[in-house]
């Protein structure tokens, strides 16, 4: 692709960041006094005087917003009230669980979402087209929390297979990853059902046929590179989604990782640890938005604009 | 060939209804039957949602054994009537969805058309908000509202209100953009009519179709939303209830009594599917972009 394209889509991204911890900055500033916010009502003046010379909160509001930009370039979001601890490694301490349970969740997704709307796409208007669609429209409407409610019931109280709460063993990750998996596969087996759909009739494929290759070879070779492209294009809507996904189905299966922390720091208002979460996800998306963006300029060459070779 | 669109021959309301499909028909009456049990709450359920009886706690619906005619559905852990509670929420739930998806639809659509009407530094700020809506999934958005100030119902139904704007932002905006250069369009504007004008008489009509479809796509989500937040102890606040509080109340009750969280699960999932079947159905009924697909 060419740089300055690259470029100005890496400073659409930049400029989002910067909308980002604005947001959060100014939610902050709305919601009252920030050391007060920050530290509780339980501390003293002197604590309490103390945060404000650090993060500048006896200076004008345009140098306070500069000085919490720097503070959080720099790692620091502040502290939080539990153990007055640094938000950060707090934050980070609890990555490597919720990494897992996406990890895992993302295997499953694609290996039972790509292949199901595959198989629906090539048996289009059978039985087994019209129940996988089925399935994938009532799982839309399942949210996880119900799912995984209804796993806990049955496997976890009912029939007493798996464990209900917890990340011990690995027997722990079978009904989260579950959970989360359910609803984006269904995602990918109707995206890919539809891509795949619409290269199936692209004049190419008859091309392929007509120059002798078998079905299975043209949709091996033809169709599904084809199809597999604007795949891409979900891709950061799919990070969106496994971080709601795990937020919610930590929260039911106490699953020891961020989307835990999360609800419990709202709860608690531990808002260094929130604002910490909020732009580390914030970052994460606009890295995955922009990754995305630039994969499909290179994947597809059609949206090549003004290149010169 | 002459595809142009014949007005005479335009689908009437009732033509659509005749060739609804079966499931599309089910989901229609349910949504009705939901919008009724909304409105009625009061007259049809039989007690109040708060009303407590600890003598007759966790009581098992009708069809189980120790069911009681008094409380068809059960009772909660407090000795609540389930089904008077699911009532409520039904209401509670419908109309934070509704409002959300109205709210999300008027502010949406007005940045769309603002964003077509000034161009250059307006529509630019409008998209690098649209970029930054995007860079943040809404539950966390709505967590870290709801973490710095007091929730309250009003900041709650506000939150769900900002839900998939987005969509409607871009959508319009793409569709102002391109009805601007249309002969009505620009004809209003020689004949001396005002932006608010030309945009609300003239391109409102011609691109509601693709809101109205788009707020029946987005009710769904809010519903999800809603309750997902509600489960969470963060969305809807007791004494107040939701389906999704009723959920994340009852699952300390799964062994004992699962009817507290199934009930309302089901109602969540088959409102949740009947408005998502129905807007798909609506999308490729009024969409003439996708007709014949």
């Amino acid at each position: 692709m060419n740089p300055t394209v690259v470029a100005i889509k890496i400073l659409r991204a930049s400029i989002t960041v910067v909308l980002l911890v604005t947001f959060v900055f100014v939610i902050l500033r709305l919601s009252g006094d920030p050391a007060v916010q920050m530290l509780g009502l339980e501390v003293s003046d002197e604590a309490l005087d103390q945060f404000r010379q650090r993060w500048g909160l006896d200076r004008s509001i345009w140098e306070q917003y500069l000085s919490f930009f720097w503070n959080i370039l720099h790692g620091d979001f502040g502290q939080s009230f539990i153990g007055g601890r640094d938000a950060l490694g707090v934050v980070l301490e609890r990555l490597p669980k919720t990494l897992q349970l996406m990890g895992l969740t993302t295997i499953f997704t694609f290996g039972l979402g790509i292949p199901a709307g595959i198989y629906a796409s090539l048996h289009r208007n059978t039985i087994a087209d019209r129940a996988i669609m089925g399935f994938t429209v009532a799982s839309f409407s399942l949210p996880n929390f119900v799912v995984g409610i209804i796993l806990i019931m049955i496997l976890g109280v009912y029939f007493r297979l798996l464990p209900t709460s917890g990340s011990e063993t690995w027997l722990h990750y079978i009904m989260p990853v579950i959970t989360m998996a359910t609803a984006d596969a269904a995602i990918f087996a109707r995206f890919s059902r539809s891509a795949m759909l619409e290269v199936l009739h692209a004049p190419f494929m008859r091309t392929a046929r007509a120059k002798g290759l078998m079905w299975g070879q043209a949709v091996r070779r033809h169709a599904l590179p084809n199809a597999s492209i604007p795949l891409v294009t979900i891709g950061g809507m799919y990070v969106g989604r496994l971080i709601a996904g795990a937020t919610i189905t930590e929260n039911v299966f106490a699953w020891p990782g961020i989307g835990k922390l999360l609800v419990n720091s709202v709860n608690l208002r531990d808002l260094a640890v929130v604002q910490c979460i909020v732009i580390l996800v914030g970052v994460t998306m606009v890295i995955a938005n922009l990754l995305v963006d630039i994969a499909y300029g290179w994947l597809d060459p059609r949206t090549r604009t003004g290149e010169s070779q | 060939m002459n595809d142009l669109p014949n007005p005479s021959k335009r689908k009437s309301w009732l033509d659509h209804l005749s060739g609804m499909p079966p499931s599309i028909l089910i989901s229609a009456i349910w949504i009705v039957f939901m919008i009724l049990v909304a409105v009625l709450a009061d007259v049809i359920a039989p007690y109040d949602y708060k009303h407590m009886d600890l003598l007759d706690r966790l009581r098992p619906p009708i069809w189980l054994e120790n069911g009681v005619w008094s409380h068809p559905l059960g009772t909660d852990d407090l000795g609540r009537d389930v089904l008077s509670r699911i009532i409520f929420s039904i209401r509670i739930s419908l109309f934070v969805a509704l409002m959300g998806t109205f709210i999300g639809a008027v502010l949406g659509t007005s940045l769309g058309f603002a964003a077509a009407h000034f161009r250059g530094r307006v529509d630019d700020l409008i998209m690098v908000l649209i970029d930054f809506q995007a860079a943040l999934p809404f539950l966390i958005l709505a967590l870290a509202v709801l973490a710095f100030f007091e929730n309250s119902f009003l900041l709650f139904v506000l939150i769900m209100g900002i839900y998939g704007w987005e969509r409607y932002a871009r959508i319009v905006r793409g569709l102002a953009l391109s009805a601007r250069s249309h002969g009505y369009a620009v004809s209003m504007q020689v004949l001396g009519a005002t932006p608010a004008r030309i945009y609300l008489r003239h391109i409102l009509p011609n691109v509601s179709s693709a809101i109205i479809v788009n707020m029946t796509l987005n009710f769904p989500e809010t519903i999800l939303v809603e309750t997902s937040l509600s489960f969470l102890g963060l969305g809807i606040q007791p004494p107040l209830t939701s389906l999704g509080n009723m959920v994340g109340f009852g699952r300390d009750y799964l062994l004992t009594a699962w009817w507290i969280v199934v009930l309302p699960s089901m109602v969540i999932f088959v409102t949740s599917l009947a408005f998502s079947l129905l807007g798909d159905w609506l999308r490729d009924e009024l969409d003439p972009t996708l007709r014949g697909n």
